[in-house]
């Protein structure tokens, strides 16, 4: 079971802390809103993706599990 | 909106001959197409075998989403008829609502029926009144054991996408909500709901009468079945047409009598610009066959600018965004007012740049619908298309042709989302 990133993109309003905890996956495009990097992450990357998952000011992130 | 005129057709199905904008009661409705077949569980294998796609815009297998809906319906599911056909450029839905509601509603039975669900709901576009009229007339004759609802929808661009839909009906707003679930999963009120275009449906009633193969071979067996196609712009006959999905979008032109296009948007405001020159009969993607559009081809005239048509689009589809989504509530106005520059020719190419630049973050299905999606990719195909009169724009400033009238069909004044 693999897990990816997912935006709700209705609930984000742009504060941009996923960029800032998790680079290696999210940037941010020219409004501040996040372009999330949706390929399948490896168990080195999990800690910091839950990182900023949790840390998502309007909960708007999270993990989506890939069905495999 | 435009009010196209039906052609009349010797080898038409759905909008025969002697169509008008007069709507068919239930007796000669009978009389023209037969009694309604009893549809049950096993019309699901004639529908995937017919080859029937989504006409609505994303073309997905018919037979599977029924079979997904009659997965988890057990009997409380719901059929949602979309009729909301809020591109402007379309003109299909409604004279099809509006001359044969009750193949409409036929086809909306037979997959209540067909996948277990005891409602019906038929969205129609506050707009489009005629084909609205129609379709509740039409339910006032018929004796069902199915509740049947009909229902005006906001005059939105993204209050047809299914999700809007479903959530509208639902009684909330008529914006798009986050998938999944998608609405065979939890539609409305949170039941498992088919949600089909009207003429997808209209397409199953026949399917129901004559078969799966009678509706493949209206096709060829890449693209099997036959469709209905709105011509608009520089066309001597506009209208609604059906063809078949093998024929080709110049075959389309053709029919409509275009003859000096120097290019097509194919597919409404979601949709591309493809050259056309020298002639519609040949060349580009004028042989491409129909089955992969939305059924809507807008032909520019020769002495149009390309450009200036699609600021305009842009500016629709920028007021139109739902402003739940920063990709789109940011970026289409963003999009819009830099292509509203380069149409009147005061934009540089760093703008031009800029704009490009925007583009590519757009994309990538970053909206909980496919509104940014759809502009971007509008919007690339016209600086592909129109990249020789770009240049001349940045160059020189605004050409000739965008001094010329638009030929785009007015749209609706905006309305609110309830």
């Amino acid at each position: 079971m693999k897990s990816r990133l997912r935006v709700n993109p209705i609930a984000c309003d742009g504060r941009g802390l996923c960029a800032e905890l998790f680079p290696e996956r999210v940037r941010l495009d020219d409004w501040g809103y996040p372009i999330v990097d949706g390929h399948p992450l490896s168990p080195e990357l999990m800690p910091l993706a839950l990182r900023a998952v949790a840390n998502c000011p309007k909960l708007a992130l999270s993990l989506d599990t890939i069905e495999s | 909106m435009i009010e196209p005129v039906a052609f009349t057709q010797a080898e038409a199905n759905l909008i025969p001959d002697d169509a008008s904008w007069e709507p068919e009661d239930f007796a000669h409705h009978l009389a023209r197409y037969g009694p309604v077949p009893t549809a049950s569980p096993a019309l699901i294998p004639e529908i995937q075998a017919s080859g029937l796609k989504g006409r609505g815009g994303a073309g997905f297998p018919a037979g599977l989403k029924w079979r997904a809906v009659a997965d988890r319906a057990g009997g409380r599911g719901v059929v949602l008829v979309n009729g909301v056909e809020a591109d402007p450029t379309s003109g299909k839905d409604r004279l099809l609502m509006t001359a044969r509601p009750h193949l409409v509603l036929d086809g909306a039975l037979m997959a209540a029926r067909s996948v277990g669900a005891a409602e019906i709901v038929v969205g129609v576009n506050r707009t489009a009144v005629e084909a609205h009229r129609a379709m509740a007339a039409a339910v006032s004759e018929r004796r069902e054991p199915v509740r049947i609802e009909v229902v005006g929808v906001p005059s939105r661009y993204v209050a047809g996408e299914e999700t809007a839909l479903a959530q509208f009906v639902s009684g909330g707003p008529a914006r798009p909500t986050l998938t999944p679930p998608r609405p065979f999963q939890r539609g409305v009120r949170g039941r498992p709901t088919l949600v089909h275009n009207s003429e997808t449906l209209a397409w199953a009633a026949l399917i129901g009468r004559r078969g799966g193969a009678w509706y493949r071979a209206l096709g060829s067996e890449q693209h099997p079945g036959a469709m209905l196609v709105t011509v608009a712009g520089a066309c001597a006959r506009p209208g609604v047409y059906e063809l078949p999905c093998s024929a080709s979008v110049g075959e389309a032109l053709a029919r409509a009598g275009v003859t000096q296009a120097q290019a097509v948007l194919i597919g409404g405001y979601f949709g591309t610009w493809v050259p056309m020159e020298p002639s519609p009969s040949m060349g580009g993607d004028a042989t491409e066959p129909l089955g992969s559009n939305a059924g809507v081809i807008l032909a520019l005239p020769a002495a149009s600018c390309g450009l200036a048509e699609t600021a305009r689009i842009m500016s629709f589809l920028a007021g139109e965004s739902a402003r739940q989504c920063g990709p789109c509530f940011n970026g289409l106005p963003a999009l819009s007012s830099v292509m509203a520059r380069v149409a009147v020719g005061r934009a540089g190419s760093a703008e031009v740049d800029r704009l490009r630049r925007w583009a590519g973050q757009l994309t990538g299905h970053r909206g909980a619908c496919h509104h940014p999606d759809g502009a971007v990719t509008l919007l690339e195909s016209a600086l592909r298309t129109f990249e020789a009169d770009l240049t001349f724009h940045l160059r020189r400033g605004a050409c000739q042709g965008s001094r010329q009238p638009s030929v785009l069909p007015a749209a609706a004044t905006e309305d609110g989302w309830r």
